[in-house]
């Protein structure tokens, strides 16, 4: 965003040849194995591993330097580490006048933070605050990678720019091993960001708002296109259900799961039963699917074939190793059915002619035909003709927007504190992402055997208080709804907290997050939410 | 039996690796060596990839809401019924007040072609997915 453009910037086998490796909001060991494994493969090579993360997770366990901080307080926590940087001049000051603009407005702000006071506000020691600053400013190689702990919070967008500002701030952003990387939870969630699966830009990112944009696609497409960008999927899913809502009285799903997934989940699924008409395609019925008009079976990734983009913007070749299970089509096969007898034929013969209109279309995917793709190990965009090789890391002489530009961010409380009546803090596991709604790996005997029941985890003193024990049933109570979980007491949470995942529908969290959302990228609360917990007899 | 070469499909890391093939089935899944992210390895959920692809819960057959309730049906009676449904929506309320929600598992042919059809076909940018969430 700040950078103009929302991937990795390194790739992942760059990770392990970092000299520090900060990692935040994202339990890498379980969502991301492969990276954590190259980040471990670093830290055997001498690197330092600073973990911004307020659960001590197994990669906090092994980190130099863990900044436990309050969930929500990523931003004081860099202002902290900003002036810090500033106080003891190690700024990169020559990337930051050569490609950077607004230094002069986060500076002016930085002179405001106290150190000390950010430290406490985090809940860390100001002394390691400082020591992480020191660490990550002085390396050669420093790179970031966060996940969803970042950004599912009422300041998601600002969390986001602050890691930027603290990259352009030290220069760590241009060159091989140094850079700032947010990893993708679902196999393909860069890719259908790429192809403009988002309410406000056309495929590559090209914006809907801009005529020349839309002049192509219309030519290419032979049609008319809608010009004011769409609803953001909280907006799809949170009407009220009336019909004078805003929202939408007709919903297409391919795929998802929005009656497990979103947050608030009552008021998802009243809008989703309030609707004229629900169409989904899916493997298998979902909950969102028991409540469709129509139901489509959707064929696996081992029955189509096609791409998928990693966390790396690496586009590689999915490949059809059998044929359809059941009467199952593929969901390319059910749009272009579906499409045509709505009166817009599209003629495709195969994923490789859509790829190649892609190709067309889309300059950062220019260069990507199924040919060559075919090499066992793809490309990575940008990429924009068939000459072009794979880009293996992004900005290295400037950045997609020109100048980086620095947006000063200052603390965002969350939306909900804990208080009398819901005294304790409850923080969802969506980052245990791979899972997501459950519907592919509750599937799978040996993930369920490994993970099967709906877990609370509990730090042990707030147990001890409440006599609670591992293994029994409690009730979490929020302003919103209940649950029954089954306690684990762990001190991966810290005091005060609590952890639980979103995975079962028997204990289905989401009943009691909020739907308070960041302002710009409408990503929801999840993180945090007040709760109070209570042994169920 | 025989080995197709192809992708994870659990998380953002896209490892390569093997569906192992037997008459038809997927019986098995093992890393690729050469590939850059898996380099001979998987994880847990990549060895159990292939596991809940003939899974007894798979949806076989379209179905249709009759009276209440989801009853199976043909493909032909399936796609009618959907594009009359989004017909009649966008006929009463216009192409913005129909949603689509696009799918991480999906591929990028998919996801585009979801876009396309959301613009293109319905006349509305109501196009989002879910890994915001
Ligand atoms: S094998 Fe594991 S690490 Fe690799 S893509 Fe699959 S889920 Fe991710």
């Amino acid at each position: 965003m700040t950078f103009g453009s929302g991937a990795m910037t390194n790739s992942i086998a760059e990770i392990g040849e970092a000299q520090v490796i900060l990692v935040s909001g994202s339990n890498t060991t379980e969502t991301h194995p492969q990276i954590a494994r190259r980040i471990y493969e670093g830290v055997d090579r001498g690197a330092r591993l600073i973990v911004i993360d307020p659960r001590r997770t197994r990669l906090a366990r092994h980190a130099h330097i863990h900044l436990q901080i309050r969930p929500g307080t990523d931003i004081p926590l860099l202002n902290g580490m900003m002036r810090c940087i500033l106080d003891e001049n190690l700024v990169d000051d020559l990337f930051v006048e050569m490609r950077t603009e607004n230094f002069l407005a986060l500076r002016d702000m930085l002179y405001r933070v106290d150190i000390a006071q950010c430290a406490t506000l985090c809940g860390v020691d100001e002394e390691q605050l400082r020591l992480a600053a020191r660490s990550y400013a002085r390396a050669q190689r420093s790179v970031i990678c966060y996940c969803l702990g970042v950004t599912q919070h009422v300041c998601g967008t600002a969390n986001v720019r602050s890691y930027a500002n603290l990259a352009m701030l030290t220069g760590h952003v241009e060159q091989e091993f140094t850079g700032v990387d947010p990893l993708r939870g679902q196999s393909n969630v860069q890719g259908a960001c790429d192809m403009g699966a988002l309410p406000g830009v056309l495929s590559g990112y090209q914006p809907v708002s801009d005529p020349s944009v839309r002049a192509r696609f219309e030519r290419a497409w032979r049609v008319e296109l809608p010009t004011t960008p769409g609803l953001t999927v909280l907006d799809m899913t949170h009407g009220d259900g009336s019909s004078d809502d805003a929202g939408v009285r007709a919903l297409y799903v391919m795929g998802e799961n929005p009656a497990l997934s979103d947050p608030d989940l009552g008021r998802v699924r009243a809008t989703l039963a309030g609707l004229d008409f629900l169409v989904v395609a899916d493997l298998f019925l979902t909950e969102t699917a028991r409540l469709a008009d129509v139901v489509f079976p959707a064929a696996s990734f081992a029955e189509k074939s096609g791409t998928i983009t990693n966390s790396e913007r690496r586009v590689q070749l999915m490949r059809q190793a059998i044929d359809p299970v059941g009467s199952s089509w593929p969901d390319h096969r059910i749009i272009i059915e579906l499409s045509r007898r709505l009166g817009y034929a599209m003629n495709y013969q195969s994923p490789a002619e859509i790829m190649e209109e892609i190709c067309m279309l889309t300059p950062i995917y220019g260069g990507m035909y199924h040919d060559r793709l075919d090499n066992g190990e793809g490309l990575q965009w940008p990429c924009p003709d068939r000459r072009h090789g794979s880009t293996q890391y992004l900005h290295k002489y400037s950045f997609t927007r020109g100048r980086g530009r620095f947006e000063p961010a200052g603390h965002v409380p969350p939306a909900e504190a804990a208080e009398e009546e819901f005294p304790y803090i409850l923080v969802t596991g969506r980052v245990y992402h791979q899972y997501h709604t459950g519907t592919m790996t509750r599937r799978s005997d040996l993930a369920n055997r490994e993970y099967s029941r709906p877990l609370i985890e509990v730090h042990p003193d707030d147990a001890r208080k409440l006599h609670l024990r591992s293994g029994l049933a409690a009730r979490v109570v929020s302003r919103r709804g209940s649950c029954v979980f089954t306690v684990r007491v762990s001190e991966r949470v810290a005091a005060g907290h609590l952890f639980a995942t979103f995975h079962f529908a028997e204990a289905p969290v989401n009943l009691l997050t909020g739907s308070a959302s960041d302002p710009v990228a409408r990503c929801p609360e999840y993180k945090v939410c007040a709760v109070r917990i209570e042994r169920e007899a | 039996m025989h080995d197709v070469l192809t992708v994870c499909c659990y998380c953002g890391c896209g490892c390569g690796l093997y569906l192992r093939v037997e008459g038809g089935r997927v019986v098995g899944a093992m890393p690729s060596r050469s590939h850059p992210v898996s380099r001979n390895n998987l994880c847990a959920k990549g060895w159990q990839s292939f596991a809940f692809i003939h899974h007894p819960d798979r949806l076989t057959r379209p179905l249709v809401r009759k009276k209440g309730r989801l009853h199976p049906v043909g493909w032909d009676e399936a796609l009618d019924a959907a594009a009359q449904g989004l017909r009649r929506v966008r006929e009463a309320h216009g192409p913005d007040r129909i949603g689509v929600l696009a799918s991480a598992k999906c591929t990028n042919e998919e996801n585009y072609l979801l876009q396309k059809f959301a613009r293109a076909a319905l006349g509305t940018n109501n196009i989002d997915h879910c890994a915001r969430l």
